[in-house]
């Protein structure tokens, strides 16, 4: 090993297959196009590989790469397009290829039959590339080109049925929302670059360590304004809702960027710089209600929702809500270790619903399923671990992590705020696990509510990457949070906490104990007893129906935003400045010289005996204007006539 | 009075050449103006240029200056050229037309 890790290969392989891809795709034969996709994935992945074994064998960390130096060069700001790697960035980097490489395995059985089949691996391949960036980057600046780059291929990926309106529009709103979260990210850039003339974290962080007693203020300020980019594209409150509209998007779409990498990339952000977030306890403790909030309002939706996907979305913003709780309390590490065990068990809780889904043809209601345990049993199983680790039920993956966050919260909350963080995150896992066996029981248990359809198992390149990341999620949170917090500490600065052993066993049985009881209440509600849920909506219809809307947020923001900018554009913008003052400051002048030209064709007779009067009458008139002052006797000049 | 200008005035005075400057050219854009063929408005051009020939020479005399003399050759020399590109035009015209009556000769009209 000489030392260098060629990190540039990271994001440059995936885009030279997007160019390829995208340039090319049309005209090559399927099989090419993903050999392409496939291979420069994989190689990409082999590359983090690498780096991650030469990091534990000697090439120290955090390790920089610069590649371009000076990127920018503007008056005193100098910054470089430079890639680090640390701890953190290979957790997240492992994930991100890893488990994108699975997903492209898996997409090309699912996306077979496409027409655009090359389109949606360029896509893809573009979307490895940005999050590449994105992790890898050493500054604020270079990590921003990530940030909407995947922002960008989430919209060209949500809207990749682009003929289907409803998916169009999906995908402007993902980008919307998105713009708006990044309007926030943007500010706090500039108020960084103020600050500490510098986007480099590493040069950030070290200014940061020079004045120990430092907090609050500015650093509030710039905190809150990235943690607003971070609620835009982790969907987070107050701009948690594209994410269920995104779902528009294939299925893969859906598991690799709505589920496994791009969503999380707000927490990865949060940890990135958490040298900074420490410092403003305000904006810790509003992360952390803000992630409690929005876990415990989207497993209320998720509970009554009837498409799988949708359901699978709101879990994927509770879980995200998770991620940004362990960030509020500074448990970084815990938030990472389920950022990652997420990943592996949300990608296959979306692969499986694809699998379900492509089973059944397109059907995507989950009333509409039942009974399929029998017919595609591997999807079955492999559906079942990951409701098992979001659950919270040992030994798979979700319960270690997500017992982790809990455990943090419960011992590093200031005051009673820590109690009442648990408190939620208890609630909220209660009613994961059983939102989560609902859509379990009413896709493969009982009798199938669609005699007609005639599911069929998918083939093994679908089936592989569900196996895989079985394993995954069964084994992925064995390491344990002792020593993923252990392994990223360099990384993240967390300092161990001084809890003790009983208190976390007590805090683990109870986390057990309400994942239990969510799993009975579905299985008395959706197995034993069906007749409950239609009693209680007939019973509460109120609540039923503030829930199976949604909260009606997205009526209010269309009522209070989308509705008003409509109007404003079209009565103010478009007919007020475009069509009045434009348009007819446009239509004057063009109506003031066909006018003109309509009075002054009169002229253009054709007769060429006119024009020679006209011209006659012109010079007689000019002559008369020159000799007027001689003739009248005006000027004083005396032309001496001869003859006198 | 000098001795020069007693001169003209012995002979003929000074503004009958003017007058008849003047009636010529009235009698040339008049022509202009109420001919319809392209040859006789051609010829009430060349009477104007003639006109104002008449004055230049004219001034000249009555100036002593050689410079008004040498406009009238410029205007000579440019009547030639315009007689020559001119009646090439009117023979043109001809030959697509078969008329030299200005008032056909309209389809540049709007």
């Amino acid at each position: 090993m000489n030392g260098h890790l060629h990190l540039w290969l990271v994001p440059l392989l995936p885009f030279t297959g997007f160019l390829i891809n995208g340039i090319l795709g049309r005209r090559m034969p399927k099989a090419a196009v993903t050999a392409v996709a496939l291979l420069t994935t994989f190689a990409s992945f082999a590359v983090v590989l690498n780096a991650t074994i030469a990091s534990t064998s000697g090439v120290p960390l955090p390790y920089t790469e610069i590649c371009s130096r000076p990127w920018i060069n503007a008056g005193s700001l100098h910054i470089d397009f430079s890639f680090v790697l640390d701890q953190l960035a290979i957790v997240m980097l492992l994930v991100v290829t890893g488990v994108g490489f699975l997903i492209h395995i898996y997409s090309v059985g699912y996306m077979h039959d496409e027409e655009s089949y090359w389109r949606f691996f360029s896509y893809m391949n573009l979307f490895m590339f940005f999050m590449t960036v994105l992790v890898l980057a050493g500054n604020a600046l270079l990590m921003f080109v990530g940030w909407e780059g995947v922002g960008l291929t989430s919209y060209l990926l949500i809207g990749y049925y682009f003929k289907k309106s409803s998916a169009a529009d999906a995908g402007k709103k993902a980008f919307i929302v998105n713009r708006i979260g990044d309007f926030g990210f943007l500010i706090g850039l500039f108020l960084l670059l103020a600050t500490f003339g510098t986007l480099t974290f590493s040069e950030i962080a070290a200014k940061l360590a020079a004045n120990p007693a430092w907090s609050g203020g500015i650093l509030t300020t710039i905190a809150l304004c990235l943690f607003f980019g971070a609620t835009g594209k982790s969907a987070q409150l107050p701009l948690y809702v594209w994410l269920p509209d995104a779902m528009e998007g294939p299925t893969p779409v859906s598991a690799l960027i709505h589920a496994a990498t791009m969503v999380t990339a707000g927490v990865y952000m949060v940890a990135r710089m958490h040298f900074l977030f420490d410092r403003s306890l305000f904006a810790l403790n509003l992360i952390a209600i803000v992630g409690a909030a929005t876990a415990l309002f989207a497993a209320l939706i998720a509970l009554v929702q009837n498409d799988i996907k949708r359901v699978l979305a709101y879990s994927t913003v509770s879980q995200l809500g998770y991620m940004f709780l362990g960030c509020g309390v500074t448990a970084y590490s815990a938030a990472i270790f389920h950022l990652m065990t997420h990943a592996f068990f949300k990608a296959l809780f979306f692969l499986a619903a694809g699998s379900v889904i492509h089973a059944l043809g397109g059907e995507q209601d989950l009333r509409k399923m039942g009974g399929l345990r029998k017919k595609i049993p591997i999807t079955f199983w492999t559906m079942t671990i990951p409701v098992l680790a979001i659950s919270g039920i040992p030994p798979f993956a979700g319960f270690f992590s997500k017992d982790a966050i809990l455990y943090e919260d419960f011992l590093r909350g200031s005051g009673p705020g820590g109690e009442i963080l648990w408190f939620v995150g208890i609630v909220t896992a209660m009613l994961t696990a059983l939102y989560m066996c609902r859509l379990w029981y009413m896709t493969f248990m009982g009798e199938s509510r669609s005699p007609g359809l005639h599911p069929h198992e998918s083939n093994w390149t679908m089936l592989g990457p569900l196996v895989i990341l079985a394993l995954l999620s069964t084994v992925g949170g064995w390491f344990g949070i002792d020593r993923v917090a252990a392994y990223l500490r360099p990384a993240d600065g967390s300092i161990p906490e001084g809890g003790s052993w009983q208190l976390e066993i007590i805090l683990s049985a109870v986390a057990v104990a309400v994942a239990l009881i969510g799993w009975y209440l579905a299985d008395r509600f959706y197995r034993r007893q069906p007749g409950i849920p239609g009693q209680f909506v007939a019973k509460f219809p109120v609540i039923y129906k503030v829930l199976s809307n949604k909260f009606f947020v997205d009526e209010i923001y269309g009522f209070t935003f989308v509705k008003p900018l409509l109007a404003g554009s079209k009565y103010l913008l478009e007919w007020v400045v475009d069509v009045g003052i434009l348009g007819g400051s446009a239509w004057l002048l063009g109506g003031i010289a066909t006018l003109g030209g309509a009075v002054l064709q009169r002229w253009q007779s054709g007769n060429l005996r006119s024009y020679a009067a006209w011209l006659a009458v012109g010079a007689a008139v000019l002559l008369l204007f020159v000799l007027a002052p001689y003739m009248f006797g005006a000027a004083g000049i005396n032309i001496t006539w001869a003859g006198h | 009075m000098n001795s020069t200008l007693h001169i003209v005035q012995q002979e003929i005075p000074l503004t009958w050449y003017l007058l008849l400057s003047a009636v010529l050219f009235c009698l040339g854009i008049v022509g202009f103006l109420i001919k319809r063929n392209l040859i006789t408005m051609f010829m009430s051009i060349e009477l104007m240029l003639n006109a104002v020939n008449l004055s230049f020479v004219t001034f000249a005399h009555q100036w002593h200056e050689v410079k008004g003399q040498i406009f009238v050759f410029f205007v000579m020399m440019v009547a030639a050229a315009e007689a020559a590109v001119g009646l090439a035009i009117i023979i043109a015209v001809f030959r697509a037309r078969a008329t030299l009556a200005v008032d056909r000769i309209d389809l540049m009209k709007l």
